[in-house]
């Protein structure tokens, strides 16, 4: 449960609609009992027998854990958690060498995120299972991940931004990945009064490109809107690609008590960005390329992670570049803002509103032809609400926030006050059926669910609420997820699964799509790590001043070195620990006693560099973490810390050593004959 | 000999020289670790793994129960063989071009030996292999021996191993099967009826002569 979960629940006008929608919420529950027969045969629905695979792989945004959570379905099963914007110390993500550098910001290292929206990359409106992009909120980034490796590579900050909400939502070719602020900031961040609000502050909208071959992003122009709150968005495809739309509330301005002073407009903006228009104006020159530091954080093909630093943007504004932007009114205080398959349908999820508006894209161009504008707000068109509404969808249930779709003429819209899922008809928006979720749902995912092609077999809910569903564990509960049956006319319940991290939004695509492309391993000889020691032959332990670093290999069931001597108190000792394996599924560890950050998981045929300072003289035992073989447990070695000035020289065992006599005879031999 | 055994005897040396492009033999070993398997190729003048990295993984877990480590380069039968090979390629191909029957014998006899001792040196090698093993080895089970077979299937412990002529093999088995045949018709031809030998046999030697 997220605090804004509770700050809606304390909203005065929330409470009445909660208290009807615990009459509605009562009825549902009636309505569904005798539905519960229908998931008889849930069990074999969701069964997927010992090793047999997921039909689907489902990503979902880890929230306040940083991460993504990678799940099969329909079982539920969690197959990965890959680290993105927060450190883990699993596996020394953010804390090696190698992976620090995905940290940094030009607030410094900032080593957590909210990561709330997953995004497949996408080919013609269809997710292609190249990359997956997500949001960091707070600190506001958005992070690419390889769907090769299902690791993070890339990470672009995104200056003139706070709460970066309405973001990635990437365009249907992946040629922009966006970034909307749902906190209005002074843009450049200066020195001002919060009761300036309404003249200092500005809403960002980035538009950063992604290269076609190598999925780099980068930051291809920002659009100074006015100071509203920018909280979702998705893409026109289709008829509409070329089009953004993005969803404000907020648009009274109120810089406190948002709850009470952004919920006094009956109806707030989808804002819809025409980017094309943006290129244009760019082209043209009309945008100001204003100072700006931001961090680009990219994973390097040595396995080294290095940031650049940008230092500007182009800031286009709506004045300067007509036909860029016009806001289609929508009430109250939008949500989500949904495109149908087809392109032509745009749904908002009115937070606090009675109905579902549905918007027309078509409508909206005459609209905007016909010049049928209700005003302007801060010299932005306002379109006449029903010049562009194409209907609305009556007695939904309470509290609409997100539609996904089936590609059969369907939209399910998550409910979260009535605590249900509403499925629809685009045809007559008129409601087919409604399935409780438990408890109060947030995002909805359909597998392909925002794209052109949905897979239409299973939504997913995204509860906020877990209360009673597993058995307890304190105060503290894991989120809930829950499958349905989508395929017939009406939804059954098939499975509940916790997940980690407040679940935001989720994508999944076919399991044949990604798991063929699958790497096993990193080529060895391939290594490009400066300090790799690609044979047991190179190792070495090299002193340079009070840094010491050593080139050092893991292969089952031995480290080489795995006796050094010769450090000293307060040396930065760097352990480059590369492993040799070139088989699949034999990652070493690596952990030394204090060391003050992590351990380090290496992926055979990787180097992964562990700093340690010795703080106190002595000799201390460092080992392999991933139980690796028959004789793992053997798989230790120890270093020797004497006093600062000490005059114990540096040296350590290795091949050459022990064929310079100088180490006991035959020690390894049992390793010898592996690794020669 | 007949114009057919000579044909015969020379398309025989020419299947050899597939033996330079395809393997001889395959190992592949299964374990509940490895249901994906692991396994070796053997070629005529080298051993390679089933999948890229086989040959490096094998290696490494034979090093716990002592196995000398797989080193192609220090095989000097992968060296020797493609010479070997040629060898007896040229020598079938001269037996084809005279024409004759005793070299035809001499040269199925020595094809035959051939075979049969590299069969033998492989068992050989499994053996050495198999059996010298690393006294300080980590695994030591008593009386275990880690030779795999020649052909068919063996359990070592975790591992099962099959080993059987891969596709350069059966070239070669059929190679040596089609002289065998040829010298064997030969034979009976000359020795069930000796005048039909010289009057069937006379015009085809004569052009060649």
């Amino acid at each position: 449960m997220s605090p804004t979960t509770v700050f809606r629940f304390r909203r005065p006008a929330a409470l009445a609609l909660l208290m009807s929608g615990a009459v509605a919420a009562a009825g549902c529950a009636r309505s569904n009992a005798s539905r519960l027969g229908e998931t008889g045969d849930a069990a074999e629905r969701v069964y997927v027998a010992p090793g047999k695979y997921d039909e689907f792989y489902a990503f979902m945004s880890g929230g306040f854990d940083g991460q993504v959570g990678v799940y099969g379905l329909p079982s539920g099963r969690l197959l990965k958690h890959v680290p993105v914007f927060s450190q883990s110390a699993e596996n020394g993500w953010g804390y090696s060498e190698q992976t620090k550098a995905m940290m940094n910001t030009s607030y410094g290292f900032v080593p957590w995120d909210d990561a709330h929206h997953p995004q497949l990359s996408q080919t013609a409106g269809v997710p292609d299972g190249r990359w997956l992009f997500i949001n960091g909120n707070n600190t506001p980034r958005i992070a690419r991940l390889d769907l090769t490796l299902f690791e993070t590579e890339e990470i672009l900050e995104i200056p003139n931004s706070g709460g970066n909400h309405s973001s990635p939502f990437l365009t249907e070719n992946s040629e922009y990945v966006v970034a909307g602020g749902r906190f209005s900031v002074p843009a450049p961040q200066r020195d001002v009064s919060i009761d300036d609000y309404k003249e200092a502050f500005s809403g960002i909208l980035t538009f950063a490109t992604v290269d076609s071959a190598t999925g780099h992003m980068a930051i291809a122009f920002q659009i100074r809107m006015p100071a509203f709150d920018y909280d979702l968005s998705h893409a026109g495809k289709g008829p509409s690609h070329g089009w953004s739309f993005f969803t404000s509330y907020n648009s009274e301005e109120g810089n406190t008590k948002l709850e009470v002073n952004a919920s006094q407009k009956d109806k707030d903006y989808i804002a819809a960005i025409n980017w094309k228009r943006a290129e244009q104006c760019v082209a043209q020159g009309k945008a100001k390329t204003e100072p700006a530091r931001y961090a680009h954080n990219l994973m390097g093909e040595d396995g080294i992670a290095r940031t650049e630093w940008g230092t500007s943007t182009k800031v286009l504004a709506p004045a300067d570049c007509p036909g860029l932007v016009y806001f289609l009114p929508t009430p109250k205080s939008p949500h989500g803002v949904d495109v149908d398959p087809s392109g032509e349908f745009i749904v908002a999820g009115g937070k606090l509103a009675a109905i579902i508006p549905v918007h027309s894209f078509s409508k909206m161009l005459k609209a905007i032809a016909d010049k049928a504008f209700a005003g302007e707000d801060h010299g932005i068109p306002v379109l006449k609400y029903e010049a562009t509404i194409a209907g609305e969808v009556q007695n939904p249930g309470l509290g609409p926030l997100h539609t996904e779709f089936d590609g059969k003429g369907n939209a399910y819209t998550s409910m979260f006050l009535s605590s249900e899922i509403v499925k629809w008809s685009l045809k007559d928006f008129k409601v087919l059926d409604r399935a409780p979720t438990y408890y109060s749902i947030g995002h909805l995912m359909i597998p392909g669910g925002d794209s052109r092609k949905p897979w239409g077999k299973y939504a997913l809910a995204l509860n906020k609420i877990t209360k009673d569903r597993y058995l307890p564990t304190g105060p503290e509960l894991a989120q809930s997820a829950q499958l349905y049956d989508i395929s017939g006319d009406r939804m059954k319940l098939l499975l509940d699964f916790p997940t980690i991290g407040e679940p935001h939004y989720a994508q999944a695509l076919p399991a044949s799509i990604l798991k063929d492309r699958q790497v096993k391993m990193y080529p060895l000889a391939k290594n490009a790590d400066p300090y790799a020691a690609k044979n047991e032959k190179s190792t070495r332990v090299d002193r340079k001043g009070a840094v010491v670093h050593v080139s050092m290999t893991s292969v089952r069931s031995h480290f080489m070195p795995d006796k050094i001597e010769g450090i000293q108190v307060g040396d930065s000792v760097f352990f480059h620990v590369t492993n040799l394996e070139q088989d699949w599924d034999v990652p070493h560890g690596f952990a030394v006693l204090g060391a003050n950050n992590s351990e380090l998981l290496i992926m055979p045929g990787q180097t992964r560099t562990l700093v340690w300072v010795p703080s106190r003289v002595g000799v201390f035992p460092f080992y392999c973490t991933d139980f690796c073989s028959a004789l793992h447990q053997e798989m230790q070695g120890y270093i020797r810390v004497s006093a600062k000035g000490s005059a114990v020289a540096v040296k350590w065992n290795s091949p050459s050593y022990r064929e310079a006599g100088e180490h006991e005879a035959g020690e390894h031999g049992a390793a010898e004959h592996g690794t020669k | 000999m007949r114009h057919s055994s000579r044909i015969a005897v020379a398309v025989a040396a020419f299947l050899l020289l597939a033996v330079y492009f395809a393997p001889l033999w395959r190992i592949e070993l299964i374990a509940p670790q490895y249901p994906e398997g692991l396994g070796l190729r053997i070629w005529v003048n080298q051993i390679t793994g089933l999948k890229p990295n086989d040959l490096n993984s094998i290696n490494g877990l034979n090093h716990y129960i002592g196995m000398h480590a797989i080193e192609p380069d220090e095989i000097p039968e992968l060296q020797f063989m493609p010479k070997l090979l040629a060898v007896a390629i040229g020598a079938g191909l001269l037996v084809a071009l005279i024409g004759r029957r005793v070299p035809l014998y001499l040269w199925a006899a020595s094809f035959t030996a051939g075979a049969v001792a590299g069969l033998g040196d492989f068992w050989k090698w499994g053996y050495e292999y198999g059996h010298h093993l690393d006294p300080r080895a980590a695994i030591r089970v008593p009386g275990m021996s880690y030779q795999p077979p020649v052909i068919g299937t063996k359990q070592l412990l975790n591992f099962h191993a099959t080993s059987w002529p891969d596709i350069g093999g059966w070239i070669l088995i059929a190679s040596l099967a089609c002289v065998l045949v040829v010298a064997v018709l030969e034979w009976r031809r000359v020795h069930a009826s000796p005048a039909r030998g010289i009057a069937v046999g006379g015009p085809v030697a004569q052009p060649l002569a």
